[in-house]
């Protein structure tokens, strides 16, 4: 009970902040809550399933892209192009996360296979015409709105990446207390046991990334209108993989506040 | 003037291969033979190569000479990481080994940004440099030493694991820890010898590529995953497959270069090491398991 008063409490400090703070600090705290829910969100394969990507970059990239290209090229709505571009990332995801698990990559060779293909996508884009190459997208502000999700200041982008926040900090409490959760732990902590229970590891390994990447694709969107400016590096860098999966790491493997607390 | 393009992107891509397969060599000691995952292995690289550059601007030393100072200071300083973080985390499992050698490597990285600030700087050697003209093939004769210290290094360890005594217990204890200890090895001792070889190795080719490739925080990154890819291509703890392997990856490379529109030559370069990994886990040269 009085952690759920303290939550509350911080939940209500969240609520007022940019009426205090203005600024480059709320931009500092709006990056700091990008980063809590994309950790968040590598936290449900990294932590709880215990499958440490370095690839995470990929499911950013793709959900920065196809919104803004969607956006700039036919003048479609990020909103839906944040839907679309999470299907993708999800599809990604799942064809990721089949190849490797199935042939069996486990620890680090998971990890230095999911680093590769961030790398392959981040040449690719860098090689295409569709995502404008080394050039990157430009995403012109029109108008500002909800719809557009183009805000003139940052308010508008702080409360959504804190709406985001507490749905995906809800989505990750309530994966740990379900049967789901127990799956992806019992793989976490020994696999061939977790099999001879009659877990299904693979499936459960494919479901936990393309949870995990429909999740990051939605922030890679965010990122995109955030910025209004993405290129091949910004989106696919590896420097952003390893930016996701350092904070859930110091916050506790598996915590569901532990992303959230490491920032 | 076709087969002129084609020899030259032959020759440069060998000659790079070389250079892969010198950075690769420590690695595949480290994480072949003794199975850690060393991603700190890149920041290695860079401290090799600033002290190369540090004692070439203040001193005057050639790398090539230079390059015995990195290989002493890297040999210690590997010694050491194992002695006082890898052991304690060895234990756990190989994803702690990593996020520790990770988290090293942002360290170096970073204390090499504050130290020496994030600039590009590069040397200019007045000996055993510029590049000479075969049949109107441009050979880098820089390139073309790392290419021979690459043959010689491999053939070195080789020969060191095969035939000497610490050689025989480093592979003892890589097949077999508790029988290594049982008859008597140090295996602590042997693993912090094997961790300091490796990264004594890569301090070696740091000072090697210092006179050609330029010298910054960051270009321990550079080479990391190449490094691993070439590993991984060459089979675990396989010497010549190792440099057989960063022969293949750049040849890949320069071929790609020359042929593919913009820098695609990346795109197969991890397509191999993707497959590689999926398929053929024991790598191109290794044997079935």
């Amino acid at each position: 009970m009085r952690s759920l008063a303290l939550l509350a409490l911080v939940l209500l400090l969240f609520a007022v902040l940019p009426l205090l703070a203005g600024g480059y600090l709320i931009h500092v705290v709006i990056l700091i809550l990008f980063f809590a829910y994309l950790s968040s969100a590598w936290n449900i394969l990294g932590g709880f399933a215990g499958q440490f990507s370095f690839g995470h970059a990929v499911f950013l990239g793709i959900g920065a892209y196809t919104s803004s290209i969607l956006y700039v090229r036919y003048g479609i709505s990020p909103w839906i192009g944040m839907a679309i571009g999470s299907i993708f990332s999800t599809v990604v995801g799942v064809c990721i996360g089949y190849l490797c698990f199935r042939y069996g990559l486990k620890g680090p060779f998971f990890s230095l296979a999911t680093l590769a293909f961030a790398e392959m996508f981040r040449v690719t884009a860098l090689n295409i015409d569709v995502t404008n190459k080394a050039s990157g997208i430009l995403i012109p502000l029109k108008h500002a709105s909800l719809a557009a999700l183009q805000f003139e200041n940052g308010t508008g982008y702080y409360y959504i990446i804190l709406l985001f926040n507490v749905a995906v900090t809800l989505l990750v409490f309530y994966i740990s207390r379900s049967k789901l959760g127990d799956y992806f732990e019992a793989i976490r902590e020994d696999e061939d046991a977790a099999e001879a229970l009659g877990i299904d590891t693979l499936k459960y390994k494919v479901l936990a990334i393309a949870i995990s990447a429909f999740l990051t694709s939605i922030g890679g969107t965010f990122y995109a209108q955030y910025l209004s400016y993405i290129d091949p590096v910004i989106c696919f860098g590896s420097q952003n993989s390893f930016e996701i999966f350092i904070r859930p790491i110091l916050g506790g493997l598996g915590a569901v506040f532990g992303p959230f607390r490491a920032r | 003037m076709q087969l002129e393009k084609f020899v030259q992107a032959l020759v440069s891509g060998i000659l790079t291969g070389g250079v892969y397969a010198l950075v690769a060599v420590g690695l595949t000691l480290v994480f072949g033979v003794m199975n850690i995952v060393n991603f700190a292995h890149g920041a290695f690289l860079m401290l090799g190569m600033y002290i190369s550059y540090w004692l070439f601007v203040l001193l005057g030393l050639h790398p090539y000479v230079s390059m015995f100072a990195s290989v002493i200071v890297l040999f210690f300083l590997g010694m050491g990481v194992q002695r006082y973080f890898i052991e304690h985390v060895r234990a756990m499992d190989d994803q702690s080994v990593l996020l520790l050698t990770f988290g090293m490597s942002m360290f170096l990285e970073n204390m090499a940004v504050f130290l020496w600030t994030p600039d590009y700087r590069s040397i200019q050697v007045n000996w055993l440099s510029g590049t000479v003209f075969i049949y109107d093939i441009m050979v880098s004769i820089p390139k073309l030493m790392a290419f021979i210290f690459s043959i010689v290094l491999t053939f070195l360890l080789y020969l060191f694991l095969k035939k000497s005594q610490t050689g025989k217990s480093i592979r003892a204890v890589s097949d077999q820890l508790e029988g290594a200890r049982s008859v008597g090895i140090n295996v602590r001792k042997v693993s912090q010898i094997t961790f300091g070889i490796g990264a004594a190795c890569v301090a070696a080719a740091g000072s090697i590529i210092t006179p050609f490739f330029y010298t910054a925080p960051s270009v321990g990154f550079v080479f990391l995953l190449t490094a691993f890819i070439v590993v991984v291509i060459g089979g675990m703890g396989n010497f010549w497959g190792a440099f057989f392997g960063g022969i293949i990856v750049a040849l890949g490379e320069s071929l790609g270069a020359t042929y593919l529109p913009g820098s695609l030559q990346y795109l197969a370069m991890y397509l191999i090491f993707i497959v590689v990994l999926l398929f053929r886990p024991q790598g191109v040269f290794g044997k079935r398991a």
